[in-house]
């Protein structure tokens, strides 16, 4: 099956091509695994085939980016966000002691499987803010650094970064060549707004039926809205969130943990899958960016300034973003609250600063709040979890049994 | 050279004074610590000292004392109990230092540490807003961040828009705005800005002297190592800025090394300067003397640092606060000041080469440390472009500036070693070939 474009409106740009064909969209099981296949596939046949048409790519890397300005332009947003693979390009080019998904993100760009027309990143983190410098002066290609306000406590917080949206949107414009109007902003906002009210369905089943959509199937299939233009991404959570609903799977007796460390290098689906043998993953921070913002962005207005607010004032928290609103350990607690779990799993990439940091405040908060938790670390090219295995077991079946 | 001018009171007189001058100020901090008084902390990138000078607040430098840990070489107390803490062993060793000496009450081989009534921070390093959540948690007191927005893509790859640095100084400025009143607040005082005006006077002296001292190491022989010397000479740059007596002290410097560069006397003690090196990241605290050595016996001074550059708080830069609208112009210093020290660690590259004509560079000794991610993540691809553009060695060896567990000092000197064979061997080829 084809999915269906939404029809657009006029000032929308029209996307280059379909890239979403789902073998047998009646059948869930089939679906899903076609999902997995172009999510873990390192070639990326959807990013490529939309190129191939003669569409742009903007490739931004973790955690969050206004992707409605890439969109609005007609231009493919692509999550930069690492891949298992061997590095043979980029390792040379980076020093020790770093997370992988710096190193993997550019050996994409360097071995051209992932081939983009621009490239933002953005100070999330010290690592980070490095990437723009060495991707420069490796690529041909335009890299950048969004400088995505880190005094969101500041009044002038949100009218510097509606202008730094514009600063953005107009490189947009020079790369595309085609001017954006407010109204195919306004377009993209309410693609994206219905893309992120499915995605809070989609997590509400998690929350509230967890034996109905496992943390690893409920990942692919927002994964890869990472990976195609949001109105398919939306046809397809339309069709598969009522296929999850209707599934005839029983209750088990499993413990129910939130899922934490997973905002930017994204744990092995191997890992989730394995974790899910074990508990119910009812929230998580797993590409949180694609969740940033937790309400409907207004689609009248100015659009950049409605964006600027959502990112500040409409928000989820993260290691990376440091708003004395959001203590980061208060915020955890309450997603654990919100999502009635029982448990935490409170993981870091390796060698991720902010992640690892963020590890101690999360367990004293945790310890006071007298909520289990298992700390552990993850690499995104891991394939042995035997180990990990056999201590969540162990952790799960002493909150069951002791 | 006779002996009498190498001898002179006035040779060496930066480093004795600058040594003098910080103990002093540390010791102003023990006390006031001892009496129970608290002081605004402040990072070295963007510490917004002249401000807090203003309200007549002592400052503390965390990244500061916890350098001094590691020069006093029990650095690994602290970041054991820090680990003890649940602390990886992977992330910055300033922070953990100064975790476990704020756990420990402040505790530290210079004396004591007083506690903060206020923090202020810059995104200058991403690690100071992880650092600032500790002690929001620790003491619940205003932490403030100003936010800088940086270059966003190398400054040799697109020169920012007039009206970007209009857009970016108005956000720094309504930041600067806001952080008056907490200051305010916090010490009892209401904001006078001829005081500001006063503050801000007295660091354009201490940069006229700074500049001019970077400025004389171009000269052969260099009069002072910018990793040895220019260590001490930040020292007194981040803790005495905006005051008279970091004001005199950088005009002695200066004095100091125009009587150097007109008598030809180099840092090195006991031989010759040989090759002519660009130090780039932060040094060896742990094994800071020795790893100094490594270089000095070879002949080898360093003429540049970056470390000078991003670490200076803008002094390195040519430009002056007007004192006839202080507040407007300290938000352009600061857009200014931390723009240039994260190019320095982001975007350092062409700064390098320039430096490397400027100082008639034979080497670069590139130093990326575990602790620091914003120093050390580009540093093997700057080499490449470096050794692409321009004829010099470079010499990359990783350790640490915290952390004992991964400085070997015999691997260092092995890999400095052969640094050196080769910089002997090419510039005897160079002699021969004329």
């Amino acid at each position: 099956m084809a999915v269906q474009n939404a029809s657009a409106p006029a000032g929308a740009m029209k996307p280059a091509a379909r890239l979403l064909e789902l073998p047998d969209a009646t059948d869930l099981g089939e679906t899903l695994w076609h999902c997995r296949e172009i999510l873990e596939d390192t070639d990326f046949p959807t990013v490529r085939k939309w190129r191939e048409s003669g569409g742009k790519v903007l490739g931004h890397f973790q955690v969050y980016f206004p992707e409605e300005l890439a969109h609005a332009a007609g231009m493919l947003p692509v999550k930069v966000r690492g891949a298992p693979v061997d590095r043979r390009e980029a390792d040379s080019k980076f020093g020790s002691y770093l997370c992988s998904i710096l190193r993997s993100s550019l050996e994409l760009a360097l071995t051209g499987r992932l081939d983009l027309d621009m490239f933002v990143t953005h100070p999330i983190c010290d690592a980070a803010r490095n990437l723009a410098g060495i991707w420069g002066r490796n690529r041909p290609e335009s890299a950048q650094i969004l400088y995505l306000p880190q005094n969101p406590n500041s009044a002038f917080a949100a009218a510097y970064l509606a202008e730094e949206y514009r600063r953005v949107l107009d490189d947009i414009e020079r790369i595309t060549g085609r001017t954006v109007t407010e109204q195919a902003l306004r377009h993209s906002i309410r693609v994206f707004n219905r893309n992120r009210q499915l995605l809070r369905e989609l997590y509400a089943i998690k929350r509230d039926t967890p034996w109905l959509v496992s943390v690893d199937e409920a990942y692919v299939v927002m994964a890869l809205g990472g990976l195609i233009p949001r109105e398919e991404h939306n046809e397809l959570l339309e069709l598969v969130i009522p296929m999850f609903l209707k599934r005839d799977l029983r209750k088990q007796d499993k413990i129910r943990v939130v899922f934490e460390g997973g905002f930017c290098e994204q744990p092995p689906l191997d890992l989730l899958r394995a974790i899910a043998q074990f508990c119910y993953v009812v929230d998580d921070d797993l590409l949180i960016g694609l969740r940033w913002i937790l309400e409907d962005v207004p689609s009248d207005g100015a659009p950049l300034e409605k964006l600027a607010d959502a990112y500040l004032n409409r928000s989820s928290y993260s290691p990376v973003q440091h708003d004395l609103r959001k203590p980061k350990e208060r915020m955890l607690l309450e997603r654990i609250r919100e999502a009635g779990a029982e448990a935490a799993i409170v993981s870091a990439a390796k060698m991720c600063e902010p992640g690892l940091d963020e590890q101690v405040a999360y367990a004293d908060a945790l310890d006071e709040a007298g909520i289990p938790y298992f700390i552990t670390e993850f690499e995104e090219k891991m394939s042995s979890f035997d180990h990990l295995q056999i201590q969540l077991e162990t952790f799960m079946e002493n909150l069951l049994f002791v | 050279m006779s002996t009498a001018v190498i001898d002179s009171p006035i040779v060496g007189r930066g480093a004795r004074d600058g040594g003098r001058l910080f103990r002093d100020w540390f010791s102003g901090l023990s006390e006031l610590a001892e009496a129970g008084g608290r002081a605004a902390y402040v990072f070295v990138m963007g510490s917004m000292a002249e401000l807090v000078q203003t309200f007549d607040m002592p400052v503390v430098f965390p990244e500061i004392n916890s350098l001094q840990t590691a020069v006093r070489r029990v650095s690994d107390k602290y970041l054991s109990l820090a680990e003890d803490h649940g602390f990886s062993p992977d992330v910055c060793g300033y922070l953990k230092a100064d975790y476990a000496l704020q756990v420990l009450g402040g505790e530290h081989p210079m004396g004591r540490v007083p506690k903060p009534s206020v923090a202020i921070l810059t995104n200058a390093c991403n690690t100071y807003f992880k650092w600032a959540e500790i002690w929001e948690r620790m003491y619940d007191v205003p932490t403030v961040a100003i936010d800088v927005p940086g270059s966003r893509e190398a400054p040799n790859v697109r020169t920012p828009s007039p009206a970007d640095l209009e857009r970016d100084r108005r956000y720094v400025a309504h930041q600067i705005d806001e952080l008056i009143p907490v200051l305010e607040k916090v010490s009892g005082k209401k904001f006078d800005i001829d005081r500001l005006r006063e503050v801000l006077g007295r660091t354009n002296e201490m940069g006229r002297g700074w500049r001019r001292v970077l400025e004389l190491n171009r000269g052969t022989p260099a009069v002072f190592d910018a990793m040895m010397e220019g260590t001490i000479f930040l020292g007194v740059a981040n803790a005495l800025r905006g005051t008279q007596a970091g004001a005199d002290y950088f005009t002695e410097l200066a004095e100091e090394m125009e009587y150097k560069r007109e008598h030809g006397i180099s840092p090195l003690v006991d031989q010759e300067e040989k090759h002519r090196l660009a130090f780039v990241g932060v040094p060896c605290y742990p094994i800071f003397r020795r790893f100094y050595e490594l270089f000095s016996e070879w002949g080898g001074v360093f003429a540049s640092s970056t470390y000078m550059w991003f670490a200076s708080g803008g002094l390195n830069l040519d430009f002056e606060y007007d004192l006839d609208r202080p507040l407007e112009s300290l938000a352009e210093g600061v857009l200014l000041n931390v723009t240039k020290a994260m190019d320095a660690m982001l975007f350092h590259d062409q700064a390098l080469i320039q430096a490397i004509d400027d100082f008639n560079l034979d080497g670069v000794v590139y130093h990326p440390i575990k602790s620091c991610r914003t120093v050390s993540t580009s540093l093997a691809d700057s080499r490449r472009v470096v050794l692409e553009q321009r004829d010099v060695l470079a010499l990359y060896i990783e350790s640490d500036m915290m952390d004992k567990r991964v400085v070997s000092e015999a691997q260092l000197k092995n890999r400095i070693d052969a640094f050196f064979e080769g910089l002997d061997s090419r510039k005897l080829r160079l002699e021969r070939s004329g």
